[in-house]
């Protein structure tokens, strides 16, 4: 009974494992030539000796690109673009969905469409207002300040609230709470797991973001490991002997945080992504 | 008892004004920001595209003359600008069949009750999360002159090598952008194939249906909607190009061969200081999405 099975699941498996090659072996080999004194193109070296193996390349570029102070950095800005997205997401999610008021469906329109708004369109002036006008270039405030407000959070806070039943909450006005009490201590706690799914999701964007840290810290004293980690690449790639060690060993460092939450995290991050779909 | 009506609607229109306030009050810090970071920028960019704009020391007024399309005229007339739009096109065409077919095929090779499945998912996604910056690291050293897919392909390496050949750099970089977000797309046909009607595999099975047929006559009309999905997203990736000609091709090399818009709005905006120019690249910008979503949804409305 089970053989004619598996042997229609074989052809999937062999096209899933092939995919899967394709994905992971450049994570493989990065962190293989990471690990190797001078990386070498060889296909021999693809399985290296492991006795061969130092931790060389992660000094080297920690001794170019301050690594600590730059994954500081980068910690600092996502947990800014975080707050922001969650403070500024709740409040306004849970008004769209459970308060009533005046010009409710015109903010609603309003959240709908900056998500249309293309980020590329708003660079030039942002720089020129952030960078040239507030002077706030190579500070905090100056990288967080365009992320710190996210209309797709406030969107999906939005459907979380209008889950939950309506009558929980006048019942809770009927006994004299006040609304944020209410969206503290009654809505928060029921959408707990999709509140932390999308604190997590907007973890990725923050920490993989170069183009807008880039343009605002020129001091690498302040930039994040992206911003960092990029300007070693464009100005030592074409001037070392073999510059592949240090860049690889930074891009670990970079890669290690993302990669890890995804994995420690990884069925919230698929229950989500599928649960719009299975309920649809 | 003789309270007139009126007494009862006034704590009544008291109750709904302070309702209103409370409302307005929770979401002012939203509108507040988008006020600053998305209304006024947005306006300003159109202004500054019509304007002859440069940068000043802060607080030093200076007059910015009107200048109708001017700036619009230098960018159409630039030729790096023109093949930069080029470039997005050879983007679009190589990078959206590849991630549309990659991405049903593995979706729906990953549909069904098998072994390993959330390692299959976990190695899908890993690359969608993982830093731009990080894994341009590794294809740079992949396909560097000496890298290991040409000592793969031996006699058969193109010359010049990837990156610094002119008709291999941007279709290089299509291959990226789809082999880095594929994750997520595999995730989005994922979830869309569980609304085709299982009723349409069991009746293509009884009328003796082959796997492609079934794929190509149940599976693809069935996701229709997820693929508009995946073009309209490729599309504003194609269009926000930056992190990956900026780095893997060295600034949108050889020779321009792989410059994106939104590069070139870095180098003339930025780093030669006309921002009003660069300005006039974006807004031409967000009117080719707009037209190209467009002839996508034609396109796939259609079939």
């Amino acid at each position: 009974m089970s053989a004619p099975k598996t042997g229609r699941k074989l052809p999937r498996l062999i096209v899933l494992l092939i995919g899967a090659c394709a994905f992971l072996f450049p994570f493989y080999y990065m962190v293989v030539g990471s690990l190797q004194p001078e990386p070498s193109s060889d296909p021999s070296a693809l399985l290296p000796n492991p006795a061969g193996l130092t931790l060389g390349n992660y000094t080297a570029i920690n001794d170019r690109v301050p690594l600590l102070s730059a994954l500081a950095n980068s910690g600092i800005f996502t947990g800014g673009v975080i707050a922001g997205t969650v403070v500024f997401g709740l409040l306004a999610g849970y008004a769209l969905a459970q308060m009533r008021f005046k010009g409710r469906g015109l903010v609603f329109g309003t959240v709908l469409l900056v998500q249309l708004v293309p980020f590329q369109l708003l660079m030039i002036p942002l720089y020129v207002m952030i960078v040239r006008t507030y002077g706030l270039a190579d500070t905090y405030l100056g990288i967080i300040l365009p992320f710190a407000v996210n209309s797709t959070a406030v969107f999906v806070f939005r459907q979380f609230f209008l889950q939950l039943p309506r009558e929980l909450f006048e019942s809770a006005r009927i006994d004299g709470a006040g609304e944020l009490t209410i969206m503290l201590r009654i809505a928060v706690p029921l959408c707990k797991p999709a509140l932390l799914t999308t604190v997590l999701l907007t973890f990725i964007g923050p920490w993989n973001e170069f183009l807008w840290p880039f343009l605002v810290t020129k001091d690498p004293d302040m930039q994040p490991l992206a911003v960092a980690l990029a300007n070693y690449i464009s100005n030592v790639a074409g001037r070392a002997a073999n510059p592949f060690g240090a860049i690889l060993a930074g891009a670990c460092v970079l890669a290690g945080p993302a990669v890890a939450l995804y994995l420690a995290f990884q069925r919230r991050f698929v229950s989500t992504d599928l649960g719009s779909g299975v309920k649809g | 008892m003789s309270s007139p009506a009126r007494g009862a609607t006034s704590p009544g229109r008291l109750r709904s004004l302070g309702r209103n306030l409370l409302g307005l009050g929770f979401v002012s810090p939203y509108l507040a920001f988008v006020a600053v970071v998305f209304a006024y920028p947005f306006g300003f960019a159109v202004w500054m595209s019509f304007h002859d704009y440069f940068f000043t020391a802060p607080n030093v007024v200076v007059e910015h003359p009107f200048v109708g399309f001017e700036n619009y005229v230098t960018v159409l007339t630039d030729p790096d600008v023109r093949r930069s739009f080029v470039n997005i096109l050879v983007f679009l065409v190589i990078n959206v069949p590849l991630t549309v077919f990659a991405s049903m095929v593995l979706a729906t090779a990953l549909n069904a009750k098998l072994p390993m499945r959330s390692f299959f998912r976990a190695a899908y996604y890993v690359p969608y999360i993982t830093a731009s910056v990080a894994v341009v690291g590794v294809w740079l050293w992949l396909f560097s002159s000496g890298g290991l897919v040409n000592q793969l392909l031996g006699d058969l390496a193109p010359e010049p090598s990837w990156l610094v050949n002119e008709t291999l750099a941007m279709p290089l970089i299509a291959v990226f952008v789809a082999w880095k977000q594929l994750g997520f797309f595999i995730m989005l046909y994922l979830a869309a194939l569980q609304n085709v009607p299982k009723e349409l595999y069991e009746s293509a099975d009884v009328d003796g249906a082959s796997t492609v047929r079934k794929f190509l006559s149940v599976t693809v009309p069935g996701v229709r909607p997820a693929t508009t999905l995946v073009l309209i997203v490729a599309t504003i990736t194609g269009a926000n190009l930056f992190t990956e000609p900026y780095l893997l091709t060295g600034g949108g090399g050889p020779d321009g061969s792989s410059a994106s818009p939104v590069l070139l709005m870095y180098q003339r905006g930025i780093e030669q200081g006309s921002p009003d120019v660069a300005a006039a690249i974006g807004v031409l910008l967000v009117l080719f999405v707009l037209v190209v979503s467009l002839i996508n949804r034609k396109l796939t409305e259609r079939g």
